[in-house]
C-alpha cells in the first residue's frame, strides 16, 4: 500500500511524497516507514512509541482513531495519509517571529 | 440553514446601484434577492490581513458582504507582496489594515469595514467575535489557531479555517453546532520547533490565493445557507500535483472544547499551551557571538577565520559571503570536514540556525567557534549594503 508523506515531513523522508510499503496493519506500516526513514520517527512518535497527538493518520478518507487505531488492518489497494497540523496563513513574518530560524 | 437571522435580513435593503452591481448574483436562483440581502446583512470577521486574508477580504467585499471586520496589527513589507495581493508596492511601510480598508472601499463602497488594529488575544477575542456571524481564520501560528477555535466554540460562531505550507493547503469549516472543531482534529499543537515555519519553509505565492478563495466560498455558502459546506470534511490542496483530496472529520465526543464534557470553558493562555514561552527561553541559550563589523575587520586583516554557512543551498544562491556551505541538518555527518583548531564563524540568515550549529559544534569539541550575530541580514545592513536581503 501507499503511504503519502505531507510536505512538511518530506525533508525527513529523502524528499519523497509517497512510499510503497507492505504491511498487515497501520501500526506496522508506520513502523516500517520509520525504520526506512529514521529521521521521521520523532515527528510521528513520542519517546515512548505513541503516535503524536498533532499527527493524524488516515486510512483512505477515514481517521484511524475511529477505526481500530494502529491495529487497523490494511489491504493492498489502501492509501495511508499522514496529516500533520500546519499553521501558515499570513506567513507574516511578524506573527511567526518566535519560530523564525 | 443560513447563519444570518431573519431579523438581520429584514433590516437589509438594496439601492438601485447595488441591484445593478450584484445583478449577476441576483439572476442566479442560488443567490437571488433573498441571498443578496443575506450577504448584505452578514457580518464576517477576518483574522489576519495577510496571504489568506487578502483574497478573502477582496472577494467577500466584491460579493457584497455588508460588514467586514479585520483584525491585524502588522505593517506591509516587501516580502509580503509576493502573495498578499490586497497590498500594493506603494503600501510598503503602511499599516496592513489601512491599506486593506482602502482597497475594499475601492472595490465596493457599500461594504462597511471595521478595522481592529490589535493582536487577537484571550482578553479581546470573545468580545470581538460577538458582533459577527462568521469568523474566518487566516492566521499564521498555532496559538492564534487554537484561540480562534476555542473562541468560536464558546461564542457559537462557525470557524472557516484555512492553512498553508509551501504548496500544500488545508481548509475546513469548524465549530458549527453539528460539526467537529479544530481540536477534534488536532487536540494538541505540535511541540514548538518541530514543525518548520513559513519563514523557514517558504510558500508558493498563489497558494494562499487558492486556499483563501476556498475560505471565501465557504463563508458565502454559510451566509446563503446553500450547498454543502466543508463541515466534517478536511480539504487537502496540493498545488504541485494539483490534487484536491478530502478526509472525513468527526466530532470527537471527548473533545476538550466541543465534546460532551468540555474542559475548555474559558479562553486560556495559548502561547503557553503551544509551548512558545518554553521555546523562547530555549532559544536564548547563549553561544559566543561575533558582530559583522568585527568579522569584516578580521577577514580584511588576513586573520585565519573560517566562515561556515549553515543555510540551505537555494539560500546560498540568493546571496552569500563566500562561506563554506554545510546546511544545519547535514552538520552532524559532515562536521569532520571542519578543522577544529581554526577559528570558525558560523552564520545563517538571521542567526537562529547558526546558533544551533555553534552549540552543536561546541558540544562536539570545537572550542573556537562563534555565531555571526544577526546572520547574513546583519552583514548586509552593517558591512555590505549591496547584498540582497530575503
Amino acid at each position: 500500500m501507499k503511504v503519502l508523506i505531507p510536505t512538511p515531513l518530506r525533508q525527513y523522508a529523502e524528499k519523497k511524497d509517497s512510499v510503497e510499503i507492505a504491511a498487515g496493519n497501520v501500526g506496522d506500516a508506520l513502523r516500517k516507514l520509520t525504520t526506512e526513514h529514521p529521521d521521521l520517527r520523532r515527528h510521528l512518535f513520542t519517546d515512548d512509541g505513541k503516535l503524536r497527538a498533532f499527527v493524524n493518520v488516515y486510512l483512505n478518507d477515514e481517521d484511524i482513531r475511529y477505526l481500530q487505531k494502529e491495529n487497523t488492518p490494511l489491504r493492498e489497494s489502501d492509501t495511508i495519509s499522514i496529516v500533520p497540523s500546519i499553521a501558515g496563513g499570513a506567513c507574516a513574518d511578524r506573527g511567526m517571529r518566535w519560530r523564525r530560524e | 440553514m443560513s447563519t444570518i437571522t431573519q431579523t438581520q435580513i429584514q433590516q437589509a435593503a438594496l439601492s438601485n446601484e447595488e441591484v445593478l452591481r450584484y445583478s449577476r448574483h441576483l439572476i442566479m436562483p442560488e443567490v437571488g434577492m433573498e441571498g443578496q440581502l443575506k450577504l448584505k446583512a452578514a457580518r464576517v470577521l477576518c483574522i489576519g490581513a495577510g496571504g489568506l486574508g487578502s483574497p478573502l477580504a477582496l472577494y467577500l467585499a466584491a460579493a457584497g458582504v455588508g460588514k467586514l471586520g479585520m483584525v491585524d496589527f502588522d505593517v506591509v513589507d516587501y516580502t509580503n507582496l509576493q502573495r498578499q495581493i490586497i497590498h500594493s508596492t506603494a503600501d510598503v511601510g503602511r499599516r496592513k489594515l489601512e491599506s486593506a480598508t482602502e482597497k475594499i472601499a475601492a472595490i465596493n463602497p457599500f461594504v462597511q469595514v471595521k478595522a481592529f488594529e490589535t493582536k487577537l488575544s484571550s482578553a479581546n477575542a470573545l468580545q470581538l467575535f460577538r458582533d459577527f456571524d462568521i469568523i474566518v481564520d487566516g492566521t499564521d501560528n498555532f496559538p492564534t489557531r487554537y484561540l480562534v477555535n476555542d473562541a468560536c466554540v464558546l461564542t457559537g460562531k462557525p470557524n472557516v479555517y484555512g492553512s498553508i505550507f509551501r504548496f500544500e493547503g488545508q481548509a475546513s469549516v469548524f465549530a458549527t453546532k453539528e460539526g467537529p472543531c479544530y481540536r477534534c482534529l488536532y487536540p494538541e499543537p505540535p511541540p514548538a520547533g518541530l514543525v518548520p515555519s513559513c519563514a523557514e519553509g517558504g510558500v508558493l505565492g498563489i497558494l494562499p490565493g487558492l486556499v483563501g478563495v476556498i475560505q471565501a466560498t465557504e463563508a458565502i455558502k454559510l451566509i446563503l445557507g446553500k450547498g454543502e459546506p466543508l463541515i466534517g470534511r478536511l480539504l487537502l490542496v496540493d498545488a504541485m500535483g494539483m490534487k484536491f483530496r478530502e478526509l472525513r472529520l468527526r466530532k470527537n465526543p471527548l473533545c476538550p472544547a466541543c465534546g460532551k464534557n468540555p474542559t475548555v470553558t474559558k479562553l486560556i493562555d495559548y502561547e503557553q499551551f503551544c509551548g512558545i514561552r518554553g521555546e523562547e527561553a530555549q532559544a536564548s541559550v547563549t553561544v559566543p557571538e561575533i558582530q559583522p563589523e568585527e568579522l569584516k575587520r578580521k577577514l580584511d586583516s588576513g586573520e585565519n577565520v573560517f566562515v561556515l554557512d549553515v543555510r540551505e543551498p537555494h539560500e546560498y544562491q540568493i546571496c552569500n559571503i563566500g562561506g563554506y556551505l554545510i546546511p544545519l541538518g547535514d552538520l552532524p555527518k559532515r562536521a569532520h570536514e571542519l578543522d577544529s583548531s581554526r577559528e570558525i564563524v558560523a552564520h545563517c540568515r538571521s542567526g537562529g540556525r547558526s546558533a544551533k550549529a555553534v552549540d552543536f559544534l561546541r558540544q562536539a569539541g570545537f572550542r573556537r567557534v562563534k555565531n555571526l550575530s544577526g546572520g547574513i541580514l546583519a552583514w548586509a545592513d552593517k558591512v555590505d549594503p549591496k547584498l540582497p536581503k530575503y
